[in-house]
C-alpha cells in the first residue's frame, strides 16, 4: 500500500486544490450513477456532467502541481492524498441518496459554479482565468439541467415533492461553505487572483429561490451552516468514497492501462 | 547538384496541412481544422510544435487527437513533434467553419446555433431536423452520446438526432 504524498500548501496551491477537489469529488459521485440512473437519458447526462467535472479537476490539479513545483502531478493529487488532505466542500461528498437528493446537490452547486466561474474569468492569474472560461460554459448546462429537474420533481407527484423537499432540508446546511473565506484566500482576493464569493451570495440566492419557488418547494428558515471541508475536516462519507476512488493506485502504485 | 533546404515557412505549411487532416474520432466527418481545435503550428529549426484546444474540459477525444497528430506529422517526416494544449481563448462552437457545419448536417447531426442563445435558463431552443429540415422538433436530453451533443427528436419525420450543442 503506497503512502500519501506531502503537499506544500502555499495559499495559491491550497486555493487551486480546493476547487480541484470539489470537481473531482462531485464528479466521482455522479459517476456512481453510471448504469443506475432512472432512465437512459439521465444515465448519460449524469456521466456527462461527471466527465465535465473530471476535466476541470485535471486542469486544476495540473496547475496546482506546476505552482507547487514539487514533482507532484494530477494523478498523485487525486489518488495519493488522504481524507484530511482533501479540501472539497462538504456538499460534494454527500451521498447520492435518491435521484432528488443528487439533483438538489447538483443544483445548489451548479447555481454557484455558474456565477463563480464567470466571475473568475477576470482573475489576474491567466491560467485560472482560462480554466474559468471553459468551466463557465459547462456549468451553465449543469445549472439548466438540474433546474429543470428541481421544477419537475417539486411540482410533480406528492412523492417526488416530498423527496425534493427532504433533499433541500438535509443539504441546506452545507451550502454556506461555498461563500466562506479564510485568511489565505482573503490575501488572494485582495491580489485579484480570486474573487470574493460573498459577492455572489445574493445572485445565488436569487437563482436558487426562483427555481425552488417555481418548483412549489421552500427553503429552510434555519440558516445555521456546517463547515470544515476546506480545512480537511470531513464527514464519514469521504473516506468510503476515497477507498473506492484510490484503491487501485494505492495497491498497485503507478498502474496504467 | 544543389538540393534546396525547405524553409521553415514551407515546412510549416506542410505540417499544418498534415495536422489539419486529422479527424475527430467521435465525428469522423469533421477535421480538427473544421472544428477549430487546431490552433497553431510552429516550426523552428525543423522541429514542429502544434497547439490544440479542448472542446470540453473532460473531452476524452483529446488524447486520441494528440496521438493522431503526432502520427500524421511523423508520416510527413517530422521527427518528435510536440503537441501542446492551450486553454485560452476558450473554444467556442462559433469557430466551427461553414464547411464544417454543412458536413455535420449532411452526416445527420444538427449544427450548433450561435453561442449567445445558450444563456436563457429556461429559454426555448429551436433546432432544425438534419434529416428532413422540419422545425417541429423536441429536446429529449440535454446530454447526448458525447459531451458536445444533445439528443433531440423530430416530430415530423419521427427520427431521433444528435444536436451539436452551442458552447
Amino acid at each position: 500500500m503506497v503512502a500519501s504524498i506531502q503537499v506544500s500548501e502555499t495559499p495559491l496551491v491550497l486555493y487551486v486544490l480546493r476547487r480541484a477537489d470539489d470537481a473531482l469529488i462531485l464528479g466521482h459521485r455522479l459517476s456512481e450513477w453510471c448504469g443506475h440512473a432512472p432512465m437512459l437519458e439521465e444515465d448519460m447526462a449524469l456521466a456527462n456532467m461527471g466527465l465535465d467535472l473530471l476535466g476541470q479537476a485535471r486542469e486544476l490539479y495540473s496547475y496546482a502541481a506546476k505552482v507547487e513545483g514539487n514533482g507532484n502531478d494530477e494523478d498523485k493529487f487525486a489518488y495519493l492524498r488522504d481524507v484530511r488532505q482533501c479540501r472539497n466542500l462538504l456538499l460534494m461528498e454527500q451521498p447520492n441518496g435518491d435521484f432528488a437528493r443528487t439533483m438538489m446537490r447538483q443544483f445548489f452547486y451548479a447555481a454557484f459554479a455558474d456565477i463563480y466561474w464567470r466571475a473568475m474569468m477576470t482573475s489576474s492569474d491567466a491560467t485560472l482565468a482560462a480554466i474559468a472560461a471553459k468551466s463557465e460554459k459547462e456549468s451553465a448546462y449543469h445549472l439548466r439541467h438540474s433546474s429543470e429537474w428541481i421544477v419537475r420533481l417539486g411540482d410533480g407527484t406528492a412523492e417526488s415533492h416530498a423527496r425534493a423537499q427532504a433533499a433541500i432540508d438535509d443539504l441546506w446546511a452545507f451550502t454556506g461553505e461555498m461563500f466562506a473565506v479564510d485568511e489565505a484566500e482573503r490575501a488572494l482576493i485582495d491580489a485579484g487572483v480570486a474573487i470574493d464569493p460573498a459577492s455572489l451570495k445574493r445572485q445565488w440566492l436569487k437563482t436558487v429561490s426562483g427555481v425552488v419557488n417555481e418548483a412549489t418547494l421552500s427553503l429552510p428558515r434555519n440558516d445555521w451552516m456546517q463547515q470544515g471541508g476546506r480545512m480537511g475536516h470531513h464527514s464519514e462519507h469521504l473516506g468510503h468514497l476515497l477507498s473506492e476512488l484510490q484503491s487501485l493506485q494505492r495497491i498497485f502504485p503507478g498502474a496504467t492501462w | 547538384m544543389v538540393t534546396a533546404t525547405p524553409s521553415d515557412a514551407d515546412l510549416r505549411r506542410r505540417a499544418w496541412d498534415a495536422a489539419a487532416r486529422v479527424v475527430d474520432p467521435e465525428i469522423p466527418v469533421l477535421t480538427i481544422a473544421d472544428l477549430g481545435v487546431l490552433r497553431e503550428v510552429d516550426v523552428s529549426d525543423g522541429h514542429v510544435e502544434v497547439a490544440i484546444t479542448p472542446t470540453y474540459s473532460g473531452c476524452p477525444a483529446m488524447n486520441m487527437i494528440a496521438l493522431e497528430i503526432e502520427l500524421a506529422l511523423e508520416r510527413e517526416g517530422f521527427a518528435k513533434p510536440k503537441i501542446r494544449t492551450v486553454l485560452s481563448p476558450a473554444w467556442t462552437t462559433d469557430w466551427m467553419s461553414e464547411d464544417g457545419r454543412r458536413k455535420l448536417r449532411d452526416y445527420g447531426i444538427a449544427p450548433p446555433q450561435p453561442a449567445s442563445s445558450r444563456r436563457a435558463l429556461f429559454g426555448v431552443q429551436e433546432v432544425a431536423c438534419p434529416q428532413c429540415g422540419s422545425m417541429n422538433t423536441e429536446l429529449l436530453s440535454e446530454f447526448g452520446s458525447t459531451s458536445c451533443k444533445a439528443l433531440w427528436r423530430c416530430k415530423a419525420c419521427r427520427e431521433p438526432f444528435d444536436y451539436f450543442k452551442c458552447h
